[in-house]
């Protein structure tokens, strides 16, 4: 049973390998379903980089250490009022409230660790399983383009 | 392997970098862009480096990383990195990560050119 904030109802689910044709095939599939309701320019910018990073963060370090062919499972679901993305890896999971803040002066030259709080930033919400594994998205539509 | 997603040139002793491709989101091209701006800086004494984003739609914030990773490089050989032309909407992923306090941003390429001091 998943767990009920980060499950998406009649969503379409894929499992991924860490290839990158893979994985532009299908960010271009959902994006295109969005487009088939309209969504603007900058929401479809929103969701290419906040799927990329979630992508990016679940192959990078949620599979750190582990067999790099795993996969990883991307669910969706497309509607004219929201776009609903999780993404759910195989490893041990993490703690996002651990993540250091990377705009501080003091991180601002380290090369990692943007990932999630541009997830944050481009997404409605943001929220995790209690293990750290699965991420669910959400993109609602701004009242603009509605 | 030698098929590099660069266009690099020198104008009168900058070296101006330009993206081939819109979309800099793949990790191994990142890798190599990362590796390849690195092998300039290392053959420069005082590296004076403008990077222009003109062809570029999206990026990473593994691209930012990279981004990051040759600026500090060149700081450490007390040398310069401009970058300019950047997309509005890119912009606003420097603005977000405040990382437009980190870098010499510019709005055109001329602009980047003329504020390389020495």
């Amino acid at each position: 049973m998943s767990d009920p904030r980060t499950h998406i109802e009649d969503a379409t689910a894929v499992d991924l390998k860490r290839e990158r044709t893979q994985i532009s095939t299908l960010i271009d599939q959902i994006l295109a379903l969005a487009e088939t309701h309209n969504y603007g320019n900058s929401s479809l910018f929103a969701i290419r980089l906040a799927i990329e990073e979630a992508i990016t963060n679940a192959f990078e370090h949620g599979h750190e250490g582990l067999d790099p062919s795993l996969s990883i499972r991307v669910e969706y679901a497309v509607t004219p009022n929201q776009i609903q993305i999780a993404i759910e890896d195989q490893g041990p999971g993490f703690s996002p409230d651990a993540l250091p803040d990377p705009t501080l002066l003091e991180n601002l030259s380290k090369p990692s660790g943007r990932g999630v709080m541009l997830m944050q930033a481009y997404m409605s919400t943001v929220e995790f399983n209690p293990a750290g594994n699965r991420v669910k998205m959400c993109y609602c539509r701004p009242a603009e383009s509605a | 392997m030698s098929d590099s997603r660069l266009r690099i040139s020198d104008n009168s002793g900058i070296t101006v970098v330009e993206f081939v491709d819109r979309n800099i989101l793949d990790e191994a091209n990142i890798q190599a862009i990362n590796e390849e701006i690195t092998a300039v800086i290392e053959q420069a004494d005082t590296p004076k480096v403008l990077i222009s984003f003109s062809n570029v739609d999206h990026l990473s914030s593994a691209a930012l990383g990279a981004l990051i990773t040759i600026n500090n490089k060149i700081r450490e050989k007390t040398g310069q990195l401009h970058l300019a032309n950047i997309d509005p909407q890119i912009y606003e992923v420097f603005v977000i990560t405040r990382l437009n306090k980190l870098f010499n941003i510019h709005e055109t390429t001329d602009e980047a050119h003329a504020a390389f001091a020495g």
